[in-house]
């Protein structure tokens, strides 16, 4: 048999393999299901009113706020919360510590359908998304933007994933020689990952840099961009705690009779580099506001509001980390993992949306649409998290 | 091809070639001044017809000036509308204020736009390009005056904006709202004239203006000036804006990108390396899991 022979039955071969694949297994009717197809069906009818009547229609978006949660949320949060997936990278593949080695492929595939969804969910926004292609194929480079530069490094950065997370699909799909090949890539692709994300991560917060009069000097500085990768850091961190409690208890079959004291074992590790970045985190926010003499901005309601943040979603997680690392409670750890996460989402919605234009009489409040769509986009992503990790070998094999 | 055609290219492909292409251009654009308008508000009588000219010349909605009360409150461009007057009861009796983009010298929307959609026209005028804008509504996010306006009720949304008559001002003529303004309100030219002008009446007439000239240095200078006699802030001017252009918010985290895009790679690869060697001297320690390079 020739090459092309064998090429051409093995290409046969793995589409025969996906189309059967691709019908759902198990049970139907399961609580997640049922509360989730008909918030993605009213999604979609939503869409269609969008991408039909225009934005105006479905969202609250005024010519003052002129970004809502679809970015303030989806994106510049969701992407933020993804973070974990180049930490660990760097962590397993760099640093070389084999203890974080089972964790890799959950996490970089959370980190890969995060960006693609979250990050996705930016053409939902777009005005003219048909044009989101510009920016790529050059024939007008805005070399002096911030968003430019976002938008290559997101793109840029979902290819990255997508080749380290590529040696998985190759191993589901039997294809051992291609599998080969790609787990080669995968250093580079670390790499540039890596590298491509602390530029994203601090770039999303630079987009705000020229909005200088619009946000509560509270929120702003020109540090802004530095916050944001440190926060991301943490944000990371603590999705994997909080993602990996849930994924042990829903996907308890796939994981099988794994090693508890090994799992615990990862949990203090990363509760110990949570607790670590938050601190850097909290002391740079106090210098901040030291520095830029805040004091007598902290006596009204956003002042307050900043404290609830910076002490309670911040300060607080983090000494619950340090004290629960120490005394080896993964129950504390789990619940401020779920602090910091809660701080990092009101962190960037503040930035964005909440004390964006805080002086303003009327400000914008997400409609139902709104609320909908971003959980629309929350819950497909499950999906297809789901569909993957019952298919494709990305928990650890026991 | 003439002598002059050909002295012309030869001169070009030779700069090209010594590398000094740049500054020929740089120097030639400086020969082309920035045009603005200078408003002096102490003239306008709040008769609209800038308003009424702005939206036939560019085919947007057109105010009935005579009936529509629109004064009554404080108003803002729209995505209808690119310019709006507006009345304030001052210590100095009703004063009225045209409100439209200020074309910044160095414009934040111009900056933050990731396809060049928002240009920034070698005459001066800021103008919008359909054809490559994305819709992503930055460029409001940035300007410190509010002024792109997106059509949030159309499927292929504009985004909306004075244009300073652009095509206008390439046929030789002036802005609409020049053109209509019965007090002299307002005054086309080039900036550096028109801040002459200003001066001139500032110094000349210190009772009746204060003396500051809007636009100067706001946010690092605009096209459009402004003259008051009263305090800009009773005059729903933001005077809290800055100096600097405010692309130079974002000049630092530019000026790092690179920075980190090769240091951050070289970095972690030495990382690499040395990971490696303590492995290699702790080999005894502990065997290497099962798991290979993945």
């Amino acid at each position: 048999m020739n090459n092309t022979a064998v090429a051409t039955s093995e290409f046969s071969r793995v589409f025969r393999f996906v189309l059967q694949e691709l019908k759902p297994r198990g049970k139907w009717l399961t609580p997640f299901n049922v509360i989730s197809i008909p918030v993605i069906l009213a999604g979609l009818v939503i869409l269609y009113f969008r991408f039909v009547y225009g934005l105006g229609s479905v969202t609250n978006l005024n010519q003052y706020y002129p970004l809502g949660i679809w970015i303030g949320f989806d994106v510049v949060t969701g992407v933020a919360l993804a973070g974990g997936a180049y930490v660990i990278t760097f962590v397993v593949y760099v640093m070389r510590m084999e203890k974080y080695h089972s964790i890799v492929r959950v996490t970089v595939l959370n980190g890969l359908l995060a960006y693609i969804f979250y990050a996705g969910a930016l053409t939902l926004d777009l005005g003219r998304p048909w044009h989101i292609i510009n920016p790529v194929i050059g024939n007008s480079f805005g070399y002096n933007s911030v968003l430019f530069l976002v938008s290559w490094h997101f793109l840029l950065y979902m290819i990255t994933m997508a080749v380290e997370f590529s040696p998985v699909v190759a191993e589901w799909a039997k294809l051992e020689k291609v599998r080969k090949f790609l787990t080669r890539l995968t250093l580079g692709a670390v790499i540039f990952g890596i590298t491509l994300s602390i530029l994203h991560q601090s770039g999303l917060g630079a987009l705000f840099l020229m909005a200088k009069p619009k946000i509560h000097p509270l929120w702003y500085s020109e540090f802004i961009p530095i916050l944001f990768f440190v926060s991301s850091i943490y944000a990371g961190l603590s999705m994997i705690v909080f993602e990996g409690t849930i994924s042990h208890k829903v996907f308890k079959n796939l994981i099988g009779g794994h090693d508890g004291h090994q799992y615990e074992e990862i949990i203090l590790g990363l509760a110990k580099g949570a607790a670590i970045t938050m601190f850097v985190y909290y002391f740079f926010q106090a210098l901040l506001f030291v520095h830029e003499k805040r004091w007598e901005l902290i006596t009204d309601f956003w002042g307050y509001w900043y404290l609830l943040e910076v002490i309670g979603l911040v300060l607080i997680p983090c000494c619950m980390f340090a004290y629960a690392v120490r005394h080896r409670k993964i129950g504390l750890i789990k619940v401020a993992s779920v602090l910091a996460l809660l701080g990092i989402v009101l962190n960037r919605l503040n930035v964005t949306v909440i004390a964006f234009r805080w002086y303003d009489v009327s400000k914008y409040y997400p409609s139902w649409e709104e609320i909908v769509v971003t959980l629309m986009v929350v819950f497909t992503e499950i999906w297809v998290f789901r569909w993957i990790v019952t298919r494709m070998p990305v928990f650890e094999k026991k | 091809m003439d002598r002059r055609q050909f002295f012309v290219t030869s001169a070009t492909a030779g700069a090209a070639v010594l590398g000094i292409k740049r500054s020929h251009a740089a120097s030639e654009k400086e020969k082309q001044e920035f045009v603005g308008v200078l408003c002096d508000t102490t003239r306008c009588i709040g008769c609209r017809s800038c308003e009424v000219a702005c939206s036939v010349t560019n085919g947007n909605y057109v105010p009935d000036v005579k009936n529509d009360n629109a004064l009554e409150k404080v108003r803002d461009t729209s995505d209808k509308q690119y310019t709006v007057v507006n009345r304030f009861k001052t210590a100095k009796g009703e004063v009225f204020v045209k409100r439209q983009c200020m074309h910044c010298w160095q414009a934040a929307c111009v900056a933050m736009c990731l396809v060049n959609a928002m240009h920034k026209n070698k005459e001066g005028p800021v103008t919008w390009d359909g054809d490559k804008c994305l819709g992503c509504r930055f460029c409001m996010v940035s300007c410190p005056f509010d002024i792109p306006k997106a059509e949030y009720h159309s499927w292929n949304p504009r985004i909306m904006k004075c244009t300073m008559c652009y095509e206008r001002l390439q046929a030789g003529k002036k802005p609409a709202c020049v053109e209509a303004c019965p007090t002299d309100t307002l005054m086309f030219g080039p900036k550096r004239e028109l801040m002459e002008i200003a001066r001139h009446r500032v110094y000349s007439h210190p009772d009746k203006y204060v003396r500051k000239i809007y636009g100067e240095h706001e946010a690092g200078g605009t096209g459009w000036l402004y003259l008051s006699a009263v305090p800009f802030e009773q005059l729903g001017f933001r005077t809290d804006l800055g100096t600097s252009p405010y692309p130079e918010y974002t000049k630092q985290f530019l000026v790092s990108v690179p920075l980190i895009l090769f240091g951050v790679p070289a970095l972690l690869l030495g990382l690499h390396e040395l990971s490696d060697r303590k492995e290699e001297l702790k080999a005894g320690e502990w065997a290497k899991p099962e798991a290979e390079n993945e």
